[in-house]
Order: C-alpha cells, then structure tokens, then sequence
C-alpha cells in the first residue's frame, strides 16, 4: 500500500513540474515568435478565403520578425483593432510613413502617413474595414507577420509581400511627369 | 596486448567526460529556456519596473523616479479615468510615455486649454483613450495628437519606488480636467 502511495505522489510531483515548464515556455513562444490563426471574412479576398463560407484559411504568424516593428510594403500583417482593442485584424501593408496615398473612401482623397504609422488596405476594397475607414494606424499596434498559409493542405504556401496593382504610394515624380 | 587496452580505457574515459560535460550543458540551456520564459511571463502578465524621464507628469512623477507599472488591469481591460498609464508613444513604437488618462472610450473630453474664453469638447471614439501630462504647461499628449488607441497601453502605473521619500501609491490628478458623468461612482 505505501509503495502505491509514493508512485502517486510521484508522479503528481512530474505532472506539476511539467506543467511549470510548459505553460511558461508555451506562452513565450506564442508571444515572442509564432502564432497560429484563422482569417475570417471576405476582406482579403481573392487571397485569402477564396471560396468564403465554411473554408477558413489557417496562416502562421511570424512575431519575431517584427519584434523591431520592420515591415515592408506589401507584407501582410495582423494588427490589434484600433476600434476594438480584443480584436486582430489582418491586412496588407499598403505604404510606411512618409508615403502619399490616395485613399478610396477615406475622408480625405490625399493623406500623408505620419511617422510612426503605417496604412493597411484588405484585397477586397468594399467589404473591409481597413485606414480607408480608420486613417493611419500605428505602428506600436503590430502583432505579426503572416509568412506561410498552412491550412487546408490544398493552399500551403509562403506569403510573400506584393502591392496590388494600383495600390500602393504615390511616386512625386510620376505627379509631376 | 596490454597497450591496446589501457587506449580503449582512455577513450572510454573521454567518452565519459565528453558526455558529462555534454549533459550538464544540456541541463544548463534547458534551465536558462525555462527562467527565460518564467521571466517573460512575469514582465509580459504581471509586472515591470520603468524608470521615467521628463517634466510632464510633474509633481505627481519627477525625473528619474521608478514606479511600477502593472500588467493585468490592461490584459483585462480595467483600465479607468484617473490612472496613471505607460503606454507605446504613437509617433515611435519603440518610445514608451507615462501620462494620465483623461477620458476612455465615448468620454467628454475639453480640448481647450484653461485660459481659452471659448470652451471646445469632443468625444473619445470607440477603442482609443486620451491621455494627459499633469504638467500641462510642458506635456506632449493627446491635447497635439488626438486620443490614442487603447491597445497601445502597456501597463498602469501603480506603485512609486523610489526616491525612497516618496515610496507609496501615485495621488490622483491635480489638473482637475476629468468630466465625471452620472455612470461614474464618486
């Protein structure tokens, strides 16, 4: 009987001290470098969710890449709403601070990105809720960087930056030519 | 014959050590990976100690003062008008600022200053914050850049470390700038 006893306490004590190691190690990893989510919506259409409805893409999301708040024109990012601090949204980076673009829908036709912001557009001008509702967004709310689709098997992929054409900031030599 | 097998002895000897050496250092690694993390989870969800700089919470924070700033209230989004916040300069990600909050999400908040005749208001919009220095003469805040977004909070400073004269929780504004409505408890 004392012989059971001791397996038990036994393994109770590697249970707990397992659990001290993997919840903590878990958490950083899912903080600091590699997060897993699902698009929901039409906002990013063609892209992502081509065919709508039930079929949600599964994207993995490279926080340790923007751990120095990097990114290019034309990545993919999620971000924390602006509008609702417990939601991420996940958009295309359209142009970096400084840039000039011209907005499509937004209050005012011409806006010049401060510093420290940047401006995000969904591939699907219309059906997404993006700066041309919300102007600028700041930087400090990066969250990742979406590098490869995983989910279904069917699309696996790396995700590479591009513009979509006729987006993207406007050249001031091109104004003037 | 003899000296064949004291050279299997000396390897075997190296093998040994090799291994040795190998599994301390493995143990190493794997208890630096697990107080890391332990570390992150600790500043990520708890807490973190900042030290402050700059004239703009002036007399409630001085130059060079550490408080703690903690975590929770903003995972739980229990930030409330009268605490003293860090948050992630919107002009510079990698810039923290230390100011009160004001006003949260569809607050009244006044935008002019004091010695305007004319008093102009405008509201909070939904997800943002607006944040003022208690030294309002030399404070860069929401009064030049609009309201933040609440994301942008790291932490609510709750406690003042040092000096050690004035060890103790922060007092509440002085400014009297915040519009108290009928849904606030007094």
């Amino acid at each position: 009987m004392a012989q059971q006893t001791t397996a038990g306490r036994r393994y109770l004590r590697a249970f707990v001290s397992g659990f001290f190691v993997a919840v903590p190690v878990t958490v950083t990893v899912l903080d600091r470098f590699a997060y897993v989510a699902r698009v929901e919506g039409a906002s990013m259409q063609p892209f992502f969710n081509p065919e709508g409805g039930s079929k949600s893409d599964i994207v993995l999301l490279n926080r340790w890449s923007v751990r120095n708040y990097q990114v290019q024109r034309g990545d993919i990012v999620s971000i924390v709403s602006p509008k609702n601090p417990q939601q991420k949204i996940i958009k295309r980076v359209i142009g970096l601070e400084g840039d000039f673009i011209r907005t499509l829908g937004y209050k005012n036709q011409y806006v010049r990105v401060p510093d420290g912001h940047f401006w995000i557009e969904g591939d699907h001008h219309g059906h997404s809720l993006d700066s041309n509702s919300f102007g600028p967004v700041s930087v400090g709310l990066l969250h990742g960087r979406a590098s490869h689709i995983i989910w279904p098997p069917s699309r696996w992929q790396q995700i590479k930056p591009s513009l979509p054409p006729n987006r993207g900031p406007l050249d001031t030599k091109e104004e003037e030519g | 014959m003899g000296s064949a097998w004291s050279e299997r002895r000396i390897t075997r000897w190296y093998v040994e050590m090799f291994r040795r050496v190998l599994g301390k250092t493995l143990g190493f690694v794997g208890y630096t990976i697990q107080y890391g993390c332990i570390a992150h989870c600790a500043f990520e969800y708890i807490g973190e100690f900042v030290v402050c700089s700059g004239p703009s919470m002036e007399p409630t924070i001085i130059n060079h003062d550490v408080v703690f700033s903690e975590r929770m209230s903003r995972h739980l989004c229990k930030i409330q008008k009268g605490d003293i916040v860090i948050a992630k300069s919107p002009y510079d990600p990698n810039m923290n600022i230390c100011k009160r909050v004001i006003g949260l999400e569809g607050d009244k908040v006044c935008t002019s200053s004091p010695s305007d005749l004319f008093k102009t208001h405008t509201y909070v919009p939904k997800g943002h914050v607006w944040l003022e220095g208690d030294n309002l003469r030399n404070s860069t805040d929401s009064r030049s850049y609009g309201p933040i977004p609440y994301a942008l909070i790291r932490g609510r400073v709750c406690l003042k470390l040092w000096p050690p004269h004035s060890f103790g929780t922060l007092s509440e504004s002085p400014t009297k700038r915040i519009i108290k409505t009928q849904s606030d408890s007094d």
